[in-house]
């Protein structure tokens, strides 16, 4: 395998032939903003926060989909990116109900955390305020959809992780929603093994361990990451 | 399994079906817009007229598909001048039989020679009205499948991509791209199976040329994948239709038993090594659909929604094989630049756009209905001339191309000729061919505010721009509709339009704002007009900008 | 002149201003530095003229809360919202998922359902006044210069905003930022 050698932000920087441009980015220690990557599982491009500017081209691309290039010149951090990231998290804010003083993931949550990187001091949009339901029925685990922001983390961890293929998509537009099964209640899933890795993988406090107050679901992205490398690497290196 | 079918069998198949022709003929129609206005009947009286009349011998009643003027339908198209019976009532059958004698006739008939009909150019549409649909031979006598013979015995695979290319035919979905190109790079993608896809999810409020395409003429949309494939190297193809059009559905499944019984589709086709087989695949009612990533994973059984490209379909399509998506119109004029040369093709239109352009004429028109015109033909033409213009006197204020996707273009530019480029300049688009007119009563705010809502219940919901902005754009316009807005909130309103246009997945978000921009820049006086003042102006205007500053001692 | 600072509360739980007392001895030196002329910490009926800032507390949530904004706003140069239910709605909002007739239900719910004594709905024309069918932020209703996220924004982030207001720092960003 080859590398690649490219300039993100002005610096040059020298990648594996067949890596991401977030990968890339990252490895040099250039944060780019995601929502819906998720170490290990393929990626949607869907939340379109990694969205950066290349070189040559007129359309903004998503750096988890695109593949690093020779000679390849992206910009992560332009004005108009920054302006293009701040709106998609104020028309996420403003699609369901995040009310953080009141989540489980208050404080370790990443949408919470992009707004304040961001420079969310408000929401200039008009809160939708939609009536969802929360899925209790689990004896471990529970669903808020108030606070989901649709990545679908959960269901590719539960179908490429785990292979259990509990956890899908249902609904279009804004009343998308996740499922389990057939649309059943998560607690009478036949094929849900239990293995809570959609909790670990969840951005927010959507999904979380009963039990846990406000602020107290902190998420063990580190179990992921184990299983990853070791089905990847046959490295069976436990988390720090 | 049948013998292979020979040029022999086909040129038999079509000298039986002409020697049994009847010497007069009533066409009619059996599309589903006169189908809806009960032409069934009609039909029906028409058979029993004839016999009554005892001239079975002499005169076929034939269903046929669209006969184009479909607002003055349930229509009736007769021997010996062509005349076409509109409005036709099931009573009426006696004295249309009458009329195949006579020169006169007392039943209300279109204008033959108005420019509705005198100016279309019909290469898709060429056998709409004239065959049986349901009948295959009629489609052989027609010349059908004549092409798809000479392609597999006279040309390479690399001449029939030739072909296309120097015809110049661009993709009648929408987008344009270049046929022969697709093809091309489909035909070169390395693999062992490789995919024809016909898009067939028509789905623009409007629009309805591609039903009336496959309710009227299934066959040419078969030959011309069958070309397809044989060009590009599948051998396997599908249809994606809407389950909304159940007619179309019926006629392409008759289409296609009748295509695998003759054997024009299937193994060893016109007893080359060329294999070809069409299943059809029904979609579910989602819009998004129509987009070419998110039909392939409908194709494939899963949820349809889109996903980044590259890797183009061309490249990785079904299943991860190159797969050649085309629209059925596109399709449909494939056999026609085969028959007749690409050179021929290539005469027709401007220097960008070649061939025709169908398009479903519906709104405040006079003439609705279906016509086919050459590329560059004015838009005027086709509304005022050819559509008649507005009804009642009234003026028209201007018209709408490219369904959700496009935009709405003022009388002043009627002008405009009909070609890619002309319609991109002025933030429309050709798309697929729906063309809605709208007269100076049309409030354009509410044009605006439809097309969002359109695209706001479609969105599937995988990326956060489409999801989420068409939701917040859709309560925008609904604010200044219901005079609710302030002059922040059209501020507001262009934001999100330029970042949902630039940032969404796919097709369907990228172009979800197209409507609302076009009426913003043609008509923003009316957006303006129904602003709410705004009592305080935007935050820090009231002299709060420089506090910091001020208060410092 | 020293500049006229006021502080309201709308719908939310005081919190906020419980967060602002938490300011301990950094009270003493905003005593020097402004002059608090509006607070529900004070006894003035009236929300007075020629305020320089004004933190709001809460979100509107009644016909007094959207009367009491635009009285505000015409007598203040610099309004801030001071909080998660000034920013977002928070709390108070939550019974806008209810819906459109939500207001009936909220009050049936507290005043009758969970009565333990009297169960009687609250009505008193021109004294109680009547709930918005929505509960709205400060923003929606009228423009506001600055915000102050958190529930409560901790004292130090609103000294940070205080300091800046006052001509002596940055304006709060990043994780000053923080909702919740």
């Amino acid at each position: 395998m080859g590398a690649k050698t490219l300039m993100i932000d002005g610096r040059q920087i020298s990648a594996a032939e067949g890596v991401s441009v977030l990968a890339a980015a990252g490895e040099a220690g250039i944060k780019i903003p995601t929502l819906c990557h998720l170490d290990g599982v393929y990626d949607p491009g869907a939340c379109r926060l990694c969205l950066v500017e290349i070189g040559g081209f007129t359309k903004l691309v998503p750096a988890c989909t695109t593949h690093v290039a020779e000679g390849m010149e992206v910009l992560t951090n332009t004005g108009r990116l920054r302006q293009y990231r701040l709106m998609i998290l104020e028309l996420l804010f403003a699609e369901r109900n995040h009310v953080c003083a009141t989540c489980v993931s208050n404080g370790h949550c990443e949408l919470q955390t992009l707004a304040c990187e961001s420079g969310m001091d408000h929401v200039r949009y008009e809160y939708r305020f939609p009536h969802w339901d929360i899925d209790i029925t689990h004896e471990r685990f529970g669903m808020d959809h108030n606070r989901c922001v649709l990545c679908t983390r959960c269901v590719r961890v539960c179908w490429h992780v785990e292979g259990a293929g509990t956890k899908n998509v249902a609904g279009r537009g804004r009343h998308s929603r996740i499922i389990t099964d057939l649309n059943l209640p998560w607690g009478e899933s036949d094929s849900c093994t239990s293995c809570g890795k959609c909790v670990q993988a969840c951005p927010t406090g959507a999904l979380f361990e009963k039990g846990a107050t406000a602020g107290e679901m902190e998420h063990d992205r580190a179990r992921l990451g184990f299983i990853v490398n070791a089905r990847e690497k046959q490295q069976w290196i436990p988390p720090e | 399994m049948e013998a292979a079918m020979t040029l022999h069998d086909l040129q038999q198949i079509k000298e039986r079906e002409l020697a049994a022709r009847k010497p007069l003929t009533l066409r009619c129609c059996m599309a589903a817009g006169c189908m809806a206005a009960a032409s069934q009947r009609v039909l029906e009286g028409l058979e029993a007229a004839v016999t009554s009349a005892g001239l079975r011998d002499e005169v076929e009643v034939r269903r046929v598909g669209c006969l184009k003027l479909c607002c003055e339908g349930p229509l009736v198209q007769a021997d010996p001048d062509d005349r076409l019976y509109v409005m036709v009532a099931p009573g009426d059958a006696p004295s249309i039989v009458a009329g195949l004698k006579s020169p006169q006739a007392s039943l209300p008939q279109a204008d033959m020679t108005a420019a509705f009909f005198a100016r279309q150019h019909c290469i898709v549409l060429a056998n709409s009205g004239r065959i049986d649909p349901e009948r295959i031979e009629g489609y052989i006598a027609a010349e059908g499948y004549l092409a798809l013979h000479e392609v597999l015995n006279e040309a390479t695979p690399q001449d029939a991509v030739e072909t296309m290319v120097r015809s110049g035919l661009r993709g009648r979905g929408g987008a344009g791209f270049p046929t022969g190109i697709k093809w091309g790079t489909v035909a070169k993608s390395a693999g062992v199976k490789k995919y024809v896809v016909c898009n067939a999810d028509e789905g623009d409020p409007g629009a309805f040329m591609d039903r009336s395409v496959l309710e009227s003429d299934p066959h040419s949309v078969l030959e011309g994948m069958a070309i397809a494939a044989y060009a590009v190297g599948a051998d396997q193809g599908y249809i994606y239709v809407r389950a909304e059009y159940p007619l179309a559905i019926a006629r392409l499944q008759i289409a296609l038993k009748q295509a695998r019984q003759i054997g024009v589709l299937g193994s060893g086709i016109f007893e080359s090594p060329f294999h070809f087989n069409i299943d059809l695949r029904i979609g579910a009612g989602a819009f998004v659909c129509g987009e070419e990533t998110a039909l392939m994973m409908s194709v494939e059984g899963k949820r349809g929604t889109p996903r980044p490209r590259p890797p183009f379909p061309a490249e990785s399509g079904l299943w991860g094989c190159p797969t050649l998506i085309n629209n059925v119109e596109t399709l449909a004029n494939v056999s026609a630049i085969f028959r007749r040369g690409a050179d021929w093709f290539a005469g027709i239109g401007t220097e960008k756009s070649k061939g025709t352009k169908v398009f479903a004429l519906a709104g405040k028109i006079k003439k609705t209905g279906l016509i086919e015109v050459p590329m560059g033909t004015p838009l005027r033409t086709i509304v005022e001339s050819m559509g008649g213009g507005a009804p009642d006197g009234r003026r028209i204020k201007a018209v709408q191309t490219g369904g959700p996707s496009g935009g709405c273009i003022p009388e002043q530019h009627l002008d405009t000729p009909v070609d890619y480029e002309s319609l991109g300049r002025l933030g429309s688009i050709m798309g697929s061919g729906g063309m809605i007119v709208m007269d100076e009563g049309t409030n354009m705010v509410d044009v605006a505010r439809f097309f969002m809502e359109f695209c706001m219940d479609e969105s599937c919901g995988k990326c956060v721009p489409c999801r989420a902005g068409t939701v917040q754009m859709h309560h925008l316009l609904d604010k200044i509709v219901r005079r609710k807005a302030t002059a922040q909130d059209l501020i507001r309103l262009e934001e999100l339009c330029d970042m949902v246009k630039n940032t969404s997945l796919c097709g369907l978000g990228q172009t979800a704002p197209n409507p609302t921009l076009s009426t913003l820049r043609f008509f923003r006086s009316e957006y303006e007009a129904l602003l709410h003042p705004d009592p305080y102006g935007p935050a820090g205007k009231t002299g709060a900008a420089l506090f910091p500053e001020a208060l410092e001692k | 002149m020293k500049p006229r600072l006021a502080t309201v509360w709308l719908g939310g739980c005081s919190g906020c201003h419980m967060s602002f007392l938490d300011l301990d001895e950094h009270l003493l030196t905003l005593a020097e530095q402004v002059d608090i002329v509006f607070s529900p910490l004070m006894d003035v009926k009236h929300y007075p003229g020629g305020v320089d800032i004004c933190l709001v507390e809460g979100a509107a949530c009644n016909e007094d809360h959207v009367r009491m904004l635009h009285d505000i706003r015409s007598r203040t140069r610099v309004l801030v919202s001071f909080g998660d239910c000034a920013v977002t709605g928070n709390v108070p909002a939550l019974r806008n998922q209810l819906g459109a007739a939500n207001t009936e239900a909220v009050l049936q719910c507290a005043y009758i359902d969970h009565a333990q004594d009297r169960p009687t709905l609250p009505h008193m024309d021109g004294i109680v006044p009547r709930l918005l069918d929505r509960v709205v932020p400060v923003h929606e209703l009228v423009p506001v210069e600055y915000f102050l996220p958190g529930c409560p924004p901790p004292a130090a982030r609103i000294r940070l905003m205080l300091d800046h207001l006052l001509g002596a720092g940055p304006r709060p960003s990043g994780p000053d930022l923080k909702f919740g």
